[in-house]
């Protein structure tokens, strides 16, 4: 027996047979323990097969113990007891003796009996009916009802469901922040996540409504900061979730008065986040929402918001992803915004102001992709920590094959909101340019041609700025935020006012947003060489709201001001020398005001200098601006800047 | 004459089985079946080796083996001199003894066997007369001088020879088989295909003897060489036999005693039968001659040899194929005429005459002019046939709706497939092991492993128990609504747990009237449940082992469960003792289907054959041989001519039933069908299976290919077409859901149901 190569059965050795026997107390001659052996198998094989048309008969693929009792007892054989449950039996060795057992633990029954723990029974069964294909109509996904945690939600979970949900979309306020908090903590809603991530997907129902499309999105924000919840899978579908915020022509963008543009920084803002922190839960995740960007930014019949959601979508991933998606998409993306922007007749303003969004989202996210580039690459040339975020960040970098086509300017709603662009033209830089390679100055080279002065790389502090990258993968807020510093304020002088002043009707009281140009004072124009210069832009900023600016006033120097106020704070002690001119005196405190909605831009204490450049380019400053200051005021802050 | 066998005897047999109440079932099949044997070695063998060689010679050839064997005992046992002796006295040379010794004493052992086989009519007793043979070998080996040289015991001496040949060369199995299977190798191409099918039969019966003999390790040596060879289809008793390799292990096996018991059915052109036959008889190839004489049926059929792939087609079952005569009985497959009921609105659809329908011996009042439209099936058997219960004034009702649907109802085709409802059982951990659905699609009831039967009703309307006897005695009778009134609303839910079986619950079946259920259980008994009270109102006791289906006749009243025990049973609701027996499969039988005219029923078996039995009088009139595994699902057409069939292997074969043939395979699913449905048109067949699929098939144009020329007709030599492809609509993958059954509503929407498997 033992010389048959080939086992087709599993086969019970002598030695096993004798020592059962002696454990009962025979004593077994060899011969006798072979014959015994050889009749073990054949009898085991006979109860296998005879036991396999129980299971057929249950219609099971897996063969139970039950049903090898079954065949026992059939053929007249003492069932055996104690293998029924369903737990899998540990195996155990001991080494010494090469002895192989199943555990079997001794049984506390007092303890046992007297349990408090007393397992609830398993939910009662239910049939339920599904209509899976009409029409006969095939499927290639698996259909069915899955009884997920449908039967086992206790009482108590629904209620709580039923109340968060209704807290979250209601009208009060606080209610709704006491919610949000508890979501965010509560660790025993793992079994609701279904029902929450399926509420979350409403957003394509009340895409007309930008409180409540709000109110779900600090849904997400509070469910993917739960540290409590495994999310899953349904990762994917709050990313798509969210995703619809950012690029969808929301309906509720119809209105020039909503102010969608917020919506869609904050959900970008919101994708990075759960990217940084759940990505890992579904592969693929980064690349797909790349690929998605990208379609959305290449397809041109996409209104104009839509190409802003995937901007600041791409900016919100990481400069990396700029560089992937936006960067090489660029030029053919240009040149439709360009005719937008150009297009001077009355009828095309609301679009024109759209085309500013855009232009400024792209601007801010070239602009932070030049400096992240610069620091990475400085970094690097430094040693030491630069290259975490440049492994980081390039870890998650997958290629995107270049975007194709340019969008050509669709007609969609008119922006609602003024347009604040903070950004500046920072001391461009001279200083890291010198440490760039090759790609950097072509880069910059490159994009400089489209935006001209106004694209200005500003260097926040050295080591503050240093150590932002560091941290920008866990906390992806961070990482939105660090674009602080680059901000570019291509100002044109001529096109700004106009454009700008006559859009923007928003209620803003303070006085006017829009940034002129400001003379370029820029100090830093700088060592750099190859950078064209060190632009400054005016951080133009158009204030929706402020139907009562002018644009008159807006070109007013004055306004620039503030800008510059900030930025100065925040002088540039790094290595490379810069200096920055004042934009504008308005634009500090705009930005904070503007802080709480533009996540994105949100300014960070350093803000450069400001240098206006000349015209080069006929493209206008653009400005953007959030909604009212007062509206997002502080106290609203753990609320709707969570990140 | 031969195709009757099982049947004729079952119902004589009736009593017998009944009165043997332990550990029969085995037994009583094989009592059958051994008798069928019998019957058949005296008239079929011998029309075959009537050209044969050893007939003619018998007595004086016999006396010859025998004196040729009691010679080579002796020079076995070293007795020279008595060698000399014997040889002297009855003249024989030494080399026709050494050249035809062996042979033929092989073949008179053989032909011997073959007469103990025939004479005794059980099969236990083979068995035991060998094995206490075999005991008389060695005491019979003392004494064989004196008993050989009487030699007028013929009987025991045989069995005495056969035994010492076997001893004697357990390497020549061997020898043997490898020089057949040269032989067939090399013959022609169109022969070849046929006599391969020898291979398996002879090999397990060689593997058999020597397992027998004691020939261990020769036995494992010939098993280890040779099986290899065998086609994949016999993959599953391969493995039995490969477990078997000791003498005792062979009382009491099953597979064995099929084997032993039962003669394996080949169909073999006349031309290749005769080569095989000259071969054996040139070769002096006794050995497998006897084997083929004795253990193997071999159909002879004039014409040209069948292919390969004709005969895969049929074959693979546990016993070969089917015996030509076994289908040639004629069969009323057409529908019985449908009762005449006014219609409130009469819409005449076609489509309801093609739908079962209530049938009424005499109908007094209602119109009987509208019998003319519909004559009489030429193929239906006569109204009484089988007597069928009246039809109540519900049933009439009942009846009235199930038309008016049939207006609504959906023409299916390739192009209108149905829209597909899944009842899922959520939480069933127990295990859910039956599904059915009522005709109207208003109750769906499961059976689980845990011994309950649950009901569920799918309306909105609740179930609900009729009063308890006190209340009812105080409620009007008089009153108009008194069904209404009787029945208890306090109980009013949307499921009922039936409890009363000790054991799974592998069969369930609503009856037609939706009045009682039916379910088959691992405890052996069949049970009849009130769905008016939910309580349980008879255990039917009959199977004494596990009843793996059970099905209500279309008529209600009559029922059918088949089990382990082999045997199908026909009941009536208000016999406690079965109104029929069917026996003759060689194994379980997993499945039993009614036919729509309710006088005929179809079983599918573990054998890997279906039988049908004619409901009147209990004979098998036909077997279906050709699936390759265990048949867990039937069905029939709704206009009674054709039958689907599903199993393990994962293939829908379909039958018609009139002529006996297969006429079409479904190859597509990847695991066990277990549930098979036709739409109510007959034009889509559903199939759902362990593969977690639900597949439509284009019924109609399966059925339309069909080419039933004389030929084909008279031999059964069918080509199919491999058009599964073609013929498959549509795959319908649910998430983990095994699909345990199918059901179409009567307005043709296709319910699926099974439980979510996690």
């Amino acid at each position: 027996m033992a010389d048959r190569e080939e086992r087709r059965f599993a086969e019970v050795p002598r030695e096993s047979v004798k020592l059962m026997a002696e454990s009962a107390g025979v004593e077994l001659g060899d011969d006798v323990a072979a014959l015994l052996a050889e009749d073990v198998c054949y009898r085991l094989r006979e109860a296998t097969q005879s036991s396999s048309q129980f299971m057929r008969h249950a219609k099971r693929r897996k063969l139970t113990v039950e049903d090898f009792n079954r065949a026992l007892r059939w053929s007249n054989v003492e069932a055996i007891c104690g293998y029924g449950a369903q737990d899998a039996l540990p195996f155990r060795s001991v080494k010494e003796g090469e002895l192989f057992f199943i555990e079997d633990r001794d049984i506390n029954l007092v303890e046992l009996a007297l349990a408090t723990n007393i397992p609830k029974g398993c939910a009662e069964t239910m049939v339920r009916v599904n209509v899976s294909y009409l029409d006969g109509k095939g499927n290639l996904e698996p259909q069915g009802t899955v009884p997920s945690a449908v039967q086992s939600l206790s009482d108590d979970l629904l209620k709580y469901y039923q109340q968060i949900t209704r807290a979250i979309l209601g009208e009060d306020p606080h209610l709704m922040k006491v919610a949000l908090l508890d979501l965010q903590s509560n660790s025993k809603i793992a079994a609701l996540l279904p029902y929450f991530v399926y509420v979350i997907s409403g957003v394509k129902s009340v895409s007309h409504d930008l409180e409540q499309l709000n109110r779900l999105l600090h849904m997400v924000k509070s469910l993917v900061q739960n540290p409590y919840l495994y999310l899953g899978s349904y990762v994917r579908s709050l990313v798509s979730s969210v995703m619809y915020c950012i690029l969808e022509p929301l309906a509720a963008s119809i209105n020039p008065l909503n102010d969608h543009w917020t919506l869609r920084d904050y959900a970008a803002l919101l994708l990075s986040h759960i990217f940084w922190t759940h990505g890992d839960l579904v592969s693929g995740l980064y690349h797909q929402i790349l690929l998605s960007l990208q379609k959305v930014l290449s397809d041109p019949v996409r209104p104009l918001c839509s190409h802003y959601g995937a901007v600041v979508g791409l900016h919100a991933l990481g400069w990396k992803a700029v560089e992937r998606v936006l960067y090489p998409h660029l030029p053919a993306y240009w040149a439709n915004l360009q005719a937008v922007l150009d297009d001077y007749s009355v009828s095309n303003a609301q679009v024109k102001a759209d085309g500013h969004k855009v232009y400024g989202a792209i601007l801010v996210a070239v602009e932070r992709l030049l400096k992240m580039k610069a620091l990475s690459l400085s970094q690097s040339a430094e040693g030491g920590f630069s290259s975490q975020p440049g492994s980081v960040v390039g870890a998650l970098g997958y290629g995107v094959s270049s975007p194709g086509l340019s969008p050509p300017p669709e007609p969609l709603s008119e922006a609602a909101l003024g347009i604040a662009s903070h950004l500046q033209a920072g001391g461009a830089g001279c200083p890291w340019e010198e440490w760039t390679p090759v790609p950097l100055p072509a880069m910059y080279c490159e994009l400089y041609s489209f935006f001209g002065d106004s694209l200005a790389v500003r260097f926040s502090t050295g080591p503050g700025f240093g150590s932002y990258p560091p941290c920008t993968p866990p906390q992806p807020n961070d990482a939105r935020k660090d674009p602080p510093g680059p901000a570019a304020n291509p100002d044109t002088t001529r096109k700004m006012p106009q454009l700008t002043a006559n859009l923007n009707i928003s209620p803003r009281q303070d006085g006017s947003p829009r940034t002129e140009p400001p003379p370029p004072s820029l100090a830093a124009t700088g060592p750099g060489r190859s950078l064209a210069r060190s632009s400054s832009s005016s951080s133009s900023v158009q204030r929706s709201r402020s139907s009562s600016s002018r644009s008159g006033q807006r070109s007013a120097g004055p306004s620039r001001d503030v800008f510059p106020k900030a930025r100065f704070t925040t002088p540039q002690t790094g290595p490379p020398a810069f200096s920055f001119l004042i934009g504008g005196r308005q634009m500090g405190r705009r930005c904070q005001g503007r802080r709480p909605f533009q996540t994105i831009f949100a300014p960070t204490p350093p803000l450069s200098a400001v240098l206006p450049r000349t015209y080069a380019h006929k493209l206008p400053v653009i400005g953007r601006v959030g909604k009212p200051v007062r509206r997002w005021a502080c106290s609203h802050y753990s609320l709707h800047l969570p990140l | 004459m031969a195709a009757v066998q099982g049947g004729l005897i079952d119902t004589e047999e009736e009593k017998d089985i009944k009165t043997e109440p332990a550990n029969d079932g085995c037994g009583n099949n094989n009592n059958n079946n051994t008798a069928n044997d019998g019957r058949l070695l005296n008239a079929s063998p011998g029309s075959i080796s009537s050209g044969g060689s050893n007939k003619p010679a018998t007595g004086a050839l016999e006396d010859q083996q025998t004196l040729l064997a009691v010679l080579q005992f002796l020079k076995k046992n070293n007795l020279s001199e008595s060698v000399e002796i014997l040889r002297r006295e009855a003249g024989l040379s030494e080399d026709t003894e050494d050249s035809k010794g062996l042979d033929s004493s092989g073949a008179g052992s053989g032909g011997a066997a073959g007469n103990v086989d025939s004479e005794s009519g059980d099969a236990n007793s083979l068995l035991s007369r060998v094995s206490v043979s075999s005991s008389a070998v060695s005491a019979s080996a003392v004494q064989a001088p004196s008993k050989a040289g009487a030699g007028e015991d013929q009987p025991d001496v045989n069995v005495v020879l056969s035994a010492y040949s076997q001893q004697g060369d357990p390497a020549l199995y061997d020898v043997y088989y490898s020089s057949l299977k040269k032989f067939i190798e090399s013959v022609l191409d169109c022969h070849r295909a046929e006599l391969s099918q020898v291979f398996y039969p002879l090999f397990v019966h060689m593997y058999l003897e020597l397992v027998y003999n004691n020939h261990e390790n020769e036995a494992k040596a010939f098993f280890e060489k040779f099986s290899g060879d065998q086609e994949c289809y016999y993959e599953d008793d391969l493995r039995v036999l490969s477990g078997m390799t000791k003498k005792e292990h062979m009382r009491g096996n099953e597979t064995l005693l099929d084997f032993r018991t039962s003669k394996f059915v080949l169909r073999i052109s006349r031309d290749s039968y005769q080569l095989l036959k000259r071969h054996l008889q040139e070769r002096q190839n006794n050995q497998i001659w006897n084997i083929i004489q004795e253990h193997l049926y071999i159909d002879i059929f004039d014409g040209m040899p069948r292919s390969k792939s004709q005969i895969d087609a049929m074959s693979g079952s546990l016993a070969g194929e089917a015996k030509r005569e076994a289908n040639k009985a004629k069969v009323f497959y057409g529908l019985l005429k449908e009762p005449e009921i006014e219609v409130p609105l009469d819409d005449e659809d076609e489509e309801a005459e093609n739908e079962e329908g209530k049938p009424k011996k005499k109908k007094p009042k209602k119109d009987s002019m509208g019998s003319k439209s519909k004559k009489q099936d030429p193929n239906a058997p006569s109204q009484n046939r089988i007597p069928l219960p009246e039809l109540k004034d519900s049933d009439k009702l009942d009846k009235i709706m199930y038309m008016k649907e049939a207006t609504k109802r959906i023409r299916l085709g390739p192009d209108t497939l149905p829209s597909i409802c899944f009842y899922s059982f959520l939480n069933a951990y127990q295990g859910l092991t039956a599904v059915d659905v009522t005709d109207d699609s208003s109750l769906i009831a499961g059976g689980f492993a845990d011994s309950t039967v649950r009901v569920w009703s799918v309306t909105p309307k609740k179930l609900r128990k009729v009063k308890s006897a006190a209340d009812l005695s105080l409620i009007d009778k008089e009153s108009d609504d008194v069904l209404e009134r009787i029945m208890d609303e306090k109980t009013a839910s949307e499921s009922k747990i039936l409890y009363g079986h000790s054991g799974p619950v592998y069969g369930i079946s609503f009856s037609p009237d939706r009045n009682y259920l039916l379910s088959s259980s691992e405890d052996g008994t069949v049970r009849l449940w009130s769905l008016q009270t939910f309580t349980c109102l008879v255990g039917y006791k009959g199977h004494n082992y596990p009843v793996w289906d059970t099905q209500f006749s279309p008529y209600g009243y009559y029922f059918v469960s088949g089990g382990h025990d082999r045997v199908a049973r026909l009941w009536a609701t208000d016999h406690y003792q079965p109104l029929r027996m069917f026996s003759g499969h060689l194994a379980d039988i997993t499945c039993t289907r009614f036919h729509p005219n309710s006088n005929y029923v179809a079983t599918g078996s573990s054998d890997r054959t279906i039988r049908l039995w004619d409901v009147l009088n209990g004979n098998c009139v036909r077997i279906f041989t050709g699936h390759k595994g265990p048949i867990h699902a039937l069905a029939f057409s709704p206009n009674g001519k054709f039958l689907a069939s599903g199993a393990t292997d994962g293939r829908v074969l379909l039958w018609d039933i009139g002529h006996g043939l297969m006429i079409g395979e479904l190859k597509g699913h990847t695991d066990t069908i277990y549930s098979l449905k036709f739409s109510r048109d007959g034009e889509i067949l559903a199939s759902g299976s362990m593969d977690n699929t639900v597949r439509l098939w284009d019924a109609m144009k399966a059925f339309d290919d069909l080419e039933t020329d004389d030929f084909t007709a008279a031999t059964g030599h069918i080509h199919l077409p491999e058009n599964s492809q073609e013929l498959l609509l549509g795959t319908y993958m649910s998430k983990s859901t095994p699909v345990v059954h199918l059901h179409f509503t009567r307005r043709n929407l296709l319910l699926a149901a099974g439980a979510y498997n996690p």
